[in-house]
Parts: C-alpha cells; structure tokens; sequence
C-alpha cells in the first residue's frame, strides 16, 4: 500500500525523501555510465507498460475479488535493479501527482518501499540466486513467488515503522503489524504468480528480452556499500531529529505527568526563562485550545468555551475560505 | 468496461486542464512546486489532535481552483477517490486512542476522533493540493522545473518517456481489456492464466516499440537529453512574489490559530 502525506510527519517524510534522492542521484549515475543507451527509453516506455497492464485486471481464484500487477519485480527482471529502481519511481510520480495516490511528502516512503525492496533485496539476493544460471521456467515461477512475498513483506513493515514513528496514526505497532504484514502476504503471493506468468510468457517467446539482462552481473557492481550507508545515515537522522521533536512537543510526557498530578503542568517553578519557554511551547504545543480535563473539574467552563470558539472559528474560517474562491472566480470571469 | 474508460479518462482530463492560460498556468513551474511543498510541510508538521488551525490552510486549494480556473467539481472529485486510503489506518485511531481531550456539553470526546478528524483534514489538504499542482502546471513542465532543481537527467529523461507514451500504451491496455472483456462470459475467462499472456504480449509490443523508438531517434541526433520548443521559463518577479506570500501566509497560519482567533472575537472568550 501507498503511505499518504496524511498520515506521515515532515521529519520521516523528509528523511525518506533524502534516502530516495540519493538513491535516485546514483542509479542514474549507474545508467548513465552503462554504454547500453538502449535503456533509457525502454525504462519509460516499461514504465508506461505497468500502467497499461494495470489497465487489465484479473479475478483472484478463491476470493472473488480482483487484483492487478504491482510491477516493481517485473521490471527489475527485466531492467536490472538500477533502472528498474528509476522506472519504479517514475511510476510512483506519476501516481502521486495524477491520482494523488500517497502525495507529494510521502513520495520519498512510497519510493523506499516501493522500489528499493523489490530493486536492490528481492531481484538481486533471491530472485537471481534462486533462478541460478540456467532459468527454466518452474524455477522461475519459484523464485518470483518468494521475491515478490518478500519484496512486499519488507515493503510493508517499512510502511508499519514509517507510520509508527510519524505518530499521526494511533495504531500500536503489534496490531499494526499483525494487519499489515498477513495482507501483503496473499498480495505478495498474488504478485509473484502475475510476474512469473508474463515472465515465462516472455521467456517462451522471446527469450533474447530477458536474457540482456541476465548477463550481465550485477552483484558485483551493486553500490552496496553506499546503498548501507544511506540506510546508515537514515536512521541516525530519523533518530535525531526524531528525539529533538520529542524535545519540542513533550506529549507523551506531558500525557503522563498530567495522570500522575492530575493537572496538565509541571509545578510552576517561576523562572522568566521558564516562561519564555512555556510561551513558544504554548505556541507549539499539542493541544494549545483543546483541553484536558482535569480532575477537581474547576475551569472546565472555561475549556468548553474554549473549544467552542475553535468550532466557531473553524466554520467561520471554511467559510470565509470558500466565499474567497467564489470572489476570485468572479473577478477572473468578469 | 465503463469504469475502465473512466477512470481513464479522467487521467487525460487532468492532463489537459494545465493547457488553460491563467495567471496561475502562466507562473513558473518551480515557483507552484516549491509552494506547494512547502504548503503540504506546513500542514503535515501541526499535531495530531490539531484540526481547527489546519482549517484556514484550505484557502490555498481554493485560490488556485478559481484563479486557476480549475473545475471545483472535477478536482473534488479526485480528491475525495483518494480519502479512504489514509481514512482506512485513521479510524483506527478512536478505538486505541480513548483519552478523552475535550469535553462538550456532556459528551466526552475522545482523542481518536479528533486525530481521526485532523487525518481526514489533512488527507483532503495535501491531496487537492498535489492534484491541482498538476492541473495548472502539467507534467512536463514540473519534470522540467525538478531538471532545474538538479534533478539527474537521466532520470528526468525517462520521466518524459513515460509521459508521452503512458497515453498510448493506456489506450492499449484498455483496448485490450475491453476485448477480453467482451469475450468472457461472468467471470470465466478473467482468471489469472490468461492475465500472464494477455500482459506477455502487451509486453512484447511494448518492447518492440521501444527498439523502434530508439532507432527513430538514434536517426534524428539523438544524445541522451531531450530537446523540447516549449517555452523556456525563467523565474521572474511575479514567480517571486507568488512564493514569497504564500510562503509567509503559511508559516503565519502553521504559528497562530487563526479560527480560535477569530472564534474568540465572535464568543468574546480570550
């Protein structure tokens, strides 16, 4: 599935987007130096095919429902992991901007889970050591089963830790998983029987497509070392700049501290520092206007007043919003 | 077989309405990218029981759609097609998160609902916003504008390629399965055993026409970048001034609560 900007914070939607950048930056670097200037236009045109095939569907035996090709693991079949990495995004564009599928900030996870996994894990560490040197065709079949699973099952926990550590969904992490990880699993099994059926099919006619591809040796020139540092440098950032947002919005904490005392702040201390402090914090805080209550009940009039005004001044906002859309149009049509 | 076409369709309507010229059609691709971004930070960065304050964020879509001469319809229409997504994850938010935050009259409100609520806000936000991005900008430009912004051009390359063939080779798969379709009776024939050959030949022609691609090129120069007689935009005043302004109403609307503001002055509650 796709992340959507809903449910992600700017922290991890900007760390992803840097990993995908860099990824990006240097497959392109990688294609660019191959001398085969064939690819280029087969990686869109292959791209483009994705969408054309996802055009077709296909009822799913035994459940009724029907389903479509992902196509992240066919084309790195047929691409190799570097372009197939670059026509996997470039379909995720295409979706992010046209259907709004996942949005713009969660572009960069969609492209993590999306292209790396199937691209750089699941076609070069299981697909081609399970097909070996010399493919047949239930080997195949075999070996894409398992990369697509695994391909989708590495997709998806990223998905569940992407979510997890925005914290805009309240999911825990357990049942979060327990959802995510047994869906994939019928998707992942459904994908890898759809690519291998193509494959083989391509196989049998025109066996020279895949053979380009097979070849040439990836492994040894994978930007392995790289691709783990950027893996390396993802988590440093996500940590720091995760637990200096933990600084800056104390909520857990403050969550606690108010069961503990039964009101929602700390003993005031009366420093000017201290105030200055709770001023920006007041700023950037959690719940500036909706309150908690609190256990002695005073004051709670006061909240109540307080949140109605936030709904007063919400609608009055929406409406003002769209009064100003209809003023604008008006002026251009005049 | 009429929601394939449609929903085919509809991907071209979106297509052709960054062809209008308006202001906002006019202004450079990387000014509406770079604000648009930087609208879609500052709604994702409010907390997750925020809902109020990410209210007044909506005039931006809705500025755009009537200056832009966007039909409002069309383009709430995409949007609300991408909502059950996020929705799906956010409502499990009321059935773990049953800290009651606020209280209404007698009834207590759980956290959950008000997280789920600011899932569905900034769900319609950052996704009018994407899709109305495109429509007054089209997809080649903003290749063009990420060309500028040192994205790596082969990348931007095969970008283009996808573009201009994901028409045609749309319009083939759809031709391809209208005519499955109207050879299956029910459901027989829509298994997944025809689905591998039916997409292995679509694939082989698809191949076929890249080789011939290629060679068409290769015989007409071609070196690895592509030339196009579009209008080469520069970042001029206007493309400023756009940003700028909006960049600065956001950052004012990300810091202060404007409806709790206003609500105030109207329940003289401050």
């Amino acid at each position: 599935m796709h992340m959507a900007d809903a449910l992600v914070s700017p922290a991890v939607g900007v760390v992803f987007w840097a990993a995908s950048a860099g990824t990006i930056a240097l497959c392109s670097a990688r294609v660019r130096n191959e001398l085969d200037d064939r690819k280029v236009p087969l990686m869109g045109v292959l791209g483009a095919f994705v969408f054309a095939a996802q055009m077709i569907n296909f009822t799913i035996p035994a459940t009724g429902s029907s389903g479509h090709l992902g196509g992240g693991l066919l084309l790195a079949i047929l691409l190799g992991p570097s372009a197939a990495f670059l026509s996997i995004t470039s379909v995720l564009m295409v979706q992010a901007l046209f259907f709004a599928d996942g949005g713009l900030l969660a572009l960069g996870c969609n492209i993590f889970n999306l292209g790396i996994f199937p691209a750089f894990i699941a076609y070069p560490f299981i697909y081609r050591k399970l097909v070996g040197r010399e493919p047949c065709q239930s080997r195949m079949v075999f070996a894409a089963i398992i990369a697509a699973v695994i391909a989708l099952q590495c997709g998806s926990l990223a998905v569940v830790l992407q979510t997890v550590i925005s914290g805009v969904s309240s999911l825990p992490f357990a049942t979060f998983i327990l959802l995510m990880q047994p869906i994939h699993l019928a998707i992942g099994v459904v994908e890898g029987v759809v690519t291998a059926l193509v494959v083989s099919f391509v196989y049998r006619a025109r066996p020279e497509v895949l053979g380009s591809v097979i070849q040439e040796k990836p492994l040894g020139e994978l930007p392995l070392g790289s691709l783990l540092a950027a893996f390396l440098i993802a988590a440093v950032l996500i940590g720091g700049v995760l637990s200096w947002f933990a600084s800056e919005h104390p909520d857990g904490l403050e969550w606690s501290i108010a069961r503990i005392t039964g009101s929602e702040q700390l003993p005031e201390t009366g420093l000017k520092a201290h105030d200055a402090l709770s001023a920006v914090q007041e700023k950037m805080a959690i719940l500036p206007d909706y309150a908690l209550p609190d256990r002695t009940g005073h004051g709670s009039s006061q909240r109540v007043g307080k949140s109605l005004s936030g709904i007063v001044g919400g609608a009055l906002t929406l409406i003002i919003c769209i009064l100003t859309g209809f003023v604008l149009r008006r002026r251009r049509t005049r | 077989m009429l929601a394939i076409d449609g929903s085919f369709l509809d991907f071209k309507q979106l297509d052709l309405l960054a062809l209008r010229q308006t202001a906002i059609h006019r202004l450079d691709p990387r000014a509406k990218l770079l604000t648009t971004l930087c609208f879609i930070v500052c709604v994702v960065s409010f907390d997750k029981y925020e809902i109020s304050a990410m209210l007044p964020f909506l005039i931006y879509p809705t500025a755009l759609v009537a200056v832009g001469d966007l039909p409002a319809g069309y383009i709430l229409r995409k949007v609300l097609i991408v909502i059950p997504f996020a929705l799906m994850i956010g409502l499990f938010n009321p059935i773990f998160d049953r800290q009651v935050i606020m209280q209404f009259g007698a009834f207590d409100i759980w956290g959950g609902w008000v997280s789920c609520l600011s899932i569905l806000t900034r769900a319609i936000l950052t996704a009018s916003a994407a899709i109305i991005l495109v429509a007054t900008t089209g997809f080649p430009a903003i290749c063009e504008a990420l060309e500028k912004l040192k994205m790596p051009q082969p990348f931007a390359v095969q970008l283009l390629f996808l573009y201009r063939y994901i028409f045609v080779l749309t319009d083939e798969g759809v031709r391809t399965a209208r005519a499955r379709q109207l050879r299956t009776f029910g459901r027989r024939g829509l298994g997944i055993r025809h689905f591998g050959s039916l997409a292995g030949h679509l694939l082989l022609r698809t191949w076929e026409r890249a080789e011939r691609i290629h060679m068409a090129m290769l015989a007409r120069g071609f070196s690895g970048e592509v030339h196009s007689r579009r209008r080469q935009s520069h970042f001029g005043k206007q493309d400023l001034l756009f940003t700028v302004c909006w960049v600065i109403l956001f950052i004012l609307l990300r810091l202060y609560n404007a409806p709790q503001l206003l609500g105030s002055l109207f329940t003289g509650d401050l």
